[in-house]
Order: C-alpha cells, then sequence, then structure tokens
C-alpha cells in the first residue's frame, strides 16, 4: 500500500478502519467482475469463427433441382446439404435435417416402411418429420425451401427447430 | 571397472536427496502395508507419467484435422518404429488410469481418508478426477474413426438438455453446431496442452496435502484406539522399495498387455452414417443407461448435479465420529454397507427390467409432459426410497451416521455400476436389452 497513514486513522485503533474493508470489498468485487469478463473473452475466443462457404456446400443455398425432378410422396437424399428433399402427398416441400433430435445420430430413409429410422435409440418419424416413436423428443429440424425459376432452393445455412408438424411449414410451388 | 567408492557414496546421496524431498525421512511403520493404499496413489502417477511420455511422442505423428488424423494413425501403426506400442501404451494405460483413480476414490472413502485434516484434499482429488474423465473423453475423439465421432457426437448432445446454457455450452465445446474440424483441434489444445498442465498443478498441490496432513491415515482394527506414537519405518530403503515393486509391476503389465492386445480402431469417421447401436464410452454407460429410463433433463442434468454436489459436501457433513484407518469405519459399518450392496443388487435389475417391458409412465399418464412423467416422478419415487433407506437402516442397526451414510454411498455405488455393465454389455442393436453372446 503506497497510501500514507491518515492521522484519525492512528488516532482510532478500537474502531473497525472502514476505510479499508471498503477497499477490500471493493477489490474482491472487481475480482468477480474480472473473472465475469475473463469467462466471456474466452468464450468469444472459442466461439466458432464464421467461415467463408463456398456455394454448393451444408451453410449455402443449395440448388436441389427442377420441380418435376421429385415424385409426390418421395424422399430424396442431399449428402453434401446434410438435408432429405421431401415431397408430400399434396405436392409440398420439405427440407428435414437427417440429424435425429433426440442425440444427433444421422437418420436413414427407410423407404419401405416410409419412415426415418433412428439406428442410435430406435427414434423414427414420418414423412413430414413427425415423431412416431420416442425417444426422440421433437420433430425433425427443417430448413427453409424456396422456389426460384421453377428450381426447388433450400437455405442450409439456418436451421428451424420446431416442435411439432404444421401446415405453413411447407413450400408450394406455383405449378402444383 | 568398479567407481571410486567415494564416487557411489555421491550418487547415493544424491539419490536419496532427491527422493527425501518429496517423502518424510521417517513413515510410520504400519503404513507400510499393502492393503491400507494397495499402492493405487502410486499407481495413478506412474500411469500419468507413462501417458505424457507416449503421448509426447504421439505428438510427433498425429495430425489433428478431420482429413488427416484417422491416416496418420494408421501410418503411425504400420510405418513406424514402435507406433503400433505406443499407441498402444498410451490407450490402455489411460483406461487404466480411470479405474485406478476411481478404486483410490473408494479406498479413500472407506479407509474414512476424508475427515479433518483431509478434507480439502478430498475437494483437490476430486477436481483431479474431473481431469482424467475429461482428458479420457478428449483423447477419445483423436483417432477419428466411426467409435470417436458418434460416441462424442451423442456425448455433446446430450449437453442441449442442460436448461439455459445447455445450447451455448454445446456450441462452445464444438466450435459449431456438430462435430467437426474445430471439434478436433479444441479437443486437441484441451487433451494435450491444457488438461495435462491442469493435472500437474493440481497433482502437485494433491501431494502437498498428504504431507501437511500427516502422510497416510494410520491403518487399524475397529476396537483398537488411535495410538500416540507410532512405530517408525526408514522411508529409504523400507517406503521406496516397496513403492518401486508397485511402480515396475503396474509397468510390466502395461507394455506386456500391451503388446498382446492392440487398440481398437474401426473405419474412418462417416458423419452420413451413424453406427447401430451408437454408445458412449464405458465411463459414460452409467449415464448413458440412466438415459435409458429418464427424462434427459434428470438423468442429464438434476442428477448429475446432484451427485456433483453430495460428493463436493462429502467430506464436510457433521459426523459424529472420525474413524480414519479403520476399513468401512467399523464392523457395523461393514454389515451394513453389505446389506446395501444386496440390496442394489437385487432392486435395480428389477427396476431396469419392469421399466423396459411393463412400466410405460409416458402413455399411462398420457396428458402430462414427458419430463413430469418420466423424469420428475420417477426421480421422487427414487429420492423417497433412498431417503427410507437411510432412515431405516440406521435405525435398524442402531448406527451413527457416518455408518449410515456410508451405507447409503455404497447402494449409490452399487446401482451405478450395475447400470454401467447394463450400458455395456447388455445394450445391443438398436439399444435393446439383450444377453452379450
Amino acid at each position: 500500500m503506497s497510501k500514507p497513514k491518515k492521522q484519525h486513522e492512528v488516532d482510532q485503533p478500537e474502531q473497525t478502519p472502514s476505510r479499508r474493508s471498503f477497499f477490500n470489498k471493493l477489490w474482491i468485487f472487481l475480482g468477480f467482475v474480472a473473472l465475469v469478463e475473463f469467462v466471456g473473452v474466452v468464450s468469444a475466443f472459442l466461439m466458432p469463427r464464421k467461415k467463408e462457404k463456398k456455394t454448393g456446400n451444408f451453410g449455402t443455398i443449395i440448388e436441389a433441382g427442377p420441380v418435376e425432378k421429385f415424385p409426390k410422396e418421395s424422399v430424396t437424399a442431399f449428402i453434401r446439404g446434410k438435408f432429405y428433399l421431401a415431397r408430400l402427398k399434396d405436392g409440398g416441400f420439405l427440407a428435414l435435417s437427417r440429424k435425429c433430435t433426440h442425440l444427433g445420430c444421422t437418420i436413414p430413409w427407410v423407404s419401405e416402411e416410409e419412415k426415418f429410422a433412428c439406428p442410435c435409440h430406435s427414434s423414427a418419424f414420418d414423412i413430414r418429420g413427425e415423431v412416431v416413436s420416442p425417444p426422440a423428443p421433437r420433430a425433425l429440424d427443417i430448413y427453409r425451401v424456396f422456389v426460384e425459376n421453377n428450381i426447388i432452393k433450400v437455405d442450409t445455412g439456418k436451421k428451424i427447430k420446431r416442435t411439432e408438424f404444421r401446415g405453413e411449414q411447407v413450400t408450394y410451388s406455383k405449378a402444383s | 571397472m568398479q567407481r571410486p567408492a567415494r564416487y557411489r557414496e555421491g550418487y547415493r546421496r544424491f539419490f536419496n536427496s532427491l527422493v527425501l524431498h518429496f517423502r518424510p525421512r521417517i513413515v510410520p511403520e504400519r503404513t507400510l502395508r499393502l492393503t491400507l493404499t494397495w499402492g493405487l496413489g502410486g499407481m495413478a502417477v506412474v500411469l500419468v507419467f507413462m501417458l505424457i511420455g507416449t503421448g509426447l511422442l504421439l505428438k510427433f505423428n498425429y495430425e489433428p484435422f478431420p482429413d488427416k488424423a484417422y491416416e496418420s494413425i494408421l501410418h503411425l501403426q504400420r510405418n513406424v518404429l514402435f507406433g503400433s506400442l505406443i499407441r498402444n501404451i498410451h490407450h490402455w494405460s489411460g483406461h487404466l488410469l480411470l479405474v485406478v483413480v476411481f478404486l483410490h476414490f473408494l479406498r479413500v472413502v472407506f479407509t474414512g481418508a476424508f475427515h479433518p485434516p483431509r478434507q480439502f484434499n478430498w475437494v483437490i482429488g476430486l477436481g483431479l478426477f474431473c481431469i482424467v474423465i475429461f482428458s479420457n473423453f478428449t483423447g477419445y475423439l483423436m483417432p477419428w474413426d466411426q467409435l470417436a465421432f458418434w460416441a462424442v457426437t451423442i456425448c455433446t448432445s446430450m449437453l442441449e438438455y442442460i436448461p439455459g446454457i445447455g445450447q451455448w455450452l454445446q456450441k462452445l465445446i464444438l466450435g459449431g453446431s456438430e462435430v467437426g474440424p474445430a471439434t478436433l483441434s479444441n479437443f486437441y489444445a484441451i487433451h494435450t496442452a491444457i488438461l495435462p498442465t491442469l493435472f500437474i498443478i493440481l497433482m502437485s498441490f494433491h501431494f502437498w496435502r498428504v504431507r501437511k496432513s500427516g502422510g497416510l491415515v494410520i491403518p487399524r482394527s475397529p476396537k483398537e484406539s488411535i495410538e500416540t506414537r507410532e512405530e517408525p519405518a526408514n522411508t529409504i530403503p523400507d517406503l521406496i522399495l516397496r513403492e518401486t515393486v508397485v511402480a515396475l509391476v503396474l509397468i510390466a503389465f502395461i507394455l506386456i498387455f500391451s503388446i498382446l492386445f492392440n487398440a481398437p480402431m474401426e473405419g474412418k469417421a462417416n458423419p452420413g452414417l451413424s453406427p447401430n447401436p451408437t454408445k458412449a464410452p464405458w465411463y459414460f454407460s452409467g449415464i448413458q443407461e440412466m438415459l435409458m429410463h429418464f427424462h434427459p433433463l434428470f438423468s442429464l442434468f438434476v442428477i448429475p448435479v446432484l451427485m456433483m454436489i453430495a460428493l463436493l459436501a462429502f467430506p464436510y457433513i457433521d459426523y459424529e465420529s472420525n474413524p480414519s484407518g479403520v476399513w468401512f469405519g467399523s464392523s457395523k459399518g461393514r454389515r451394513m454397507a453389505l446389506v446395501a450392496v444386496l440390496i442394489a443388487i437385487g432392486a435395480t435389475p428389477v427396476g431396469i427390467l419392469a421399466d423396459e417391458y411393463m412400466i410405460d409412465l409416458a402413455a399411462w399418464m398420457h396428458g402430462v409432459p414427458s419430463s413430469i412423467s418420466t423424469g420428475l416422478i420417477p426421480f421422487l419415487v427414487i429420492v423417497v426410497g433412498s431417503i427410507g433407506f437411510y432412515v431405516l437402516i440406521k435405525r435398524k442397526y442402531s448406527a451413527t451416521n457416518n455408518e449410515a451414510i456410508q451405507a447409503l454411498f455404497v447402494l449409490f455405488l452399487a446401482v451405478f455400476i450395475i447400470l454401467s455393465a447394463t450400458g455395456i454389455w447388455l445394450r445391443g442393436i438398436g439399444m435393446k436389452l439383450m444377453l452379450p453372446f
């Protein structure tokens, strides 16, 4: 401590020095602030960096193909995009994530049984991604589908979480 | 040609003074017995040094990138002199270390070596135990084969279920939204730099605390009272000789095992194909098995957090007596522990089978959210059962709270071991219960 002792501190040896205890508490408080800042900085440092993504790869907008290419009630796998493009009975499109919502395993589409069957813990989902067999807690995540010049495009940059299937999630092309 | 006597005397003095930097000159004669500690702490140190040594050698060959990692290990095993042996030693030492520190932890519990003045050293020990588990887990990803990739995928996915910070924590550890190049870099930095540094700091602290509390607990039978003056023995040669023997036997065992058995290596990681079944590493099998029976919020968050708090508080409970040095505290304690084991062996398989084939809480309580029907309700059943066990066994044996808490600990331990064994050997394709043959 480089502060010179004030006269009245020496004159009152019996009283608790309030200035000292104030500064001690201030140090402890600043210590906590430093700890919070440290955690913040470390986690920001470790956070995923934004990477340059080549078009056509996962994380960008992927061209699936012309609308006519996909028959109704079919599921087409896109390996690089890590999604399935499902065309429902009414002609609407859904882009489903291939990751199981239970613990992240990659789910194959079993066409004979018309469902996605997870090999890890036997969760199952129907063509709309809804859970038909637990332990998965929610429907498969989806990606935004839009149509440009009659070409189906999927935005794999943003995964959309949902609890269940809803009509608004389906994309229809003008033709169907 | 023999060196002159004065050189030999010099070497001997050097060696002795080096040893006596870390050891007291004299130790109580009764603490020399193998059956006190089984040399487990010492074995842990030997294994850590073997891991660091082989790890450093592996660093010369391993490349922590998804498109290079797998191939670099194959190259090491095929083309580098002793490459296979070094990898095997590293792998088996890593798994054996986890077993050894777990047994050491049990030894400390059952010899009462956590009572004052050893309470804080218990906390340091728990920190070391966590470091061993994280080292095992981060190392598990390094081969980047199917086993590694998917085990890490499901274990990191479990983080998502932690309320509030779960998703942030998962993103931080994965370095993204899924296991990828960032994950491998992060795990590699953690595994080869951060954890070894923490290890060395905490190990030193741990050993210093042992010295500060006067060394090992003095073993005695339940009837004996604590002696005021212990019979002394010389560290050199009595203790050093015993430690050297244990270390050499352990090293020989690891070498022979590593020569005979290869570390596993499956096909290269394929993010598009999940194996069936996909299992967590064996030390997480207990949690994985709990996941099969309880809602994730409870099996992945509530129960583990409660267990961690209980372990941290364990030495600070207001115990009625301090039976350090007596195995299981007393003869009554031994009987109660046995009763706890028998109850666990009886109740756990029944519980597992009932939940697998007969109970379906989610269906019976149809409208109720699953976090309550398959989470809170069974959790409360377990809590009530545990409290009931504690009260009943304490009353039946008119036991001290030492003995009752120890019995409760043994109960949870036995249940956890049975759950782990089920998860490792009795779960097959589709995670269905099946016999392992």
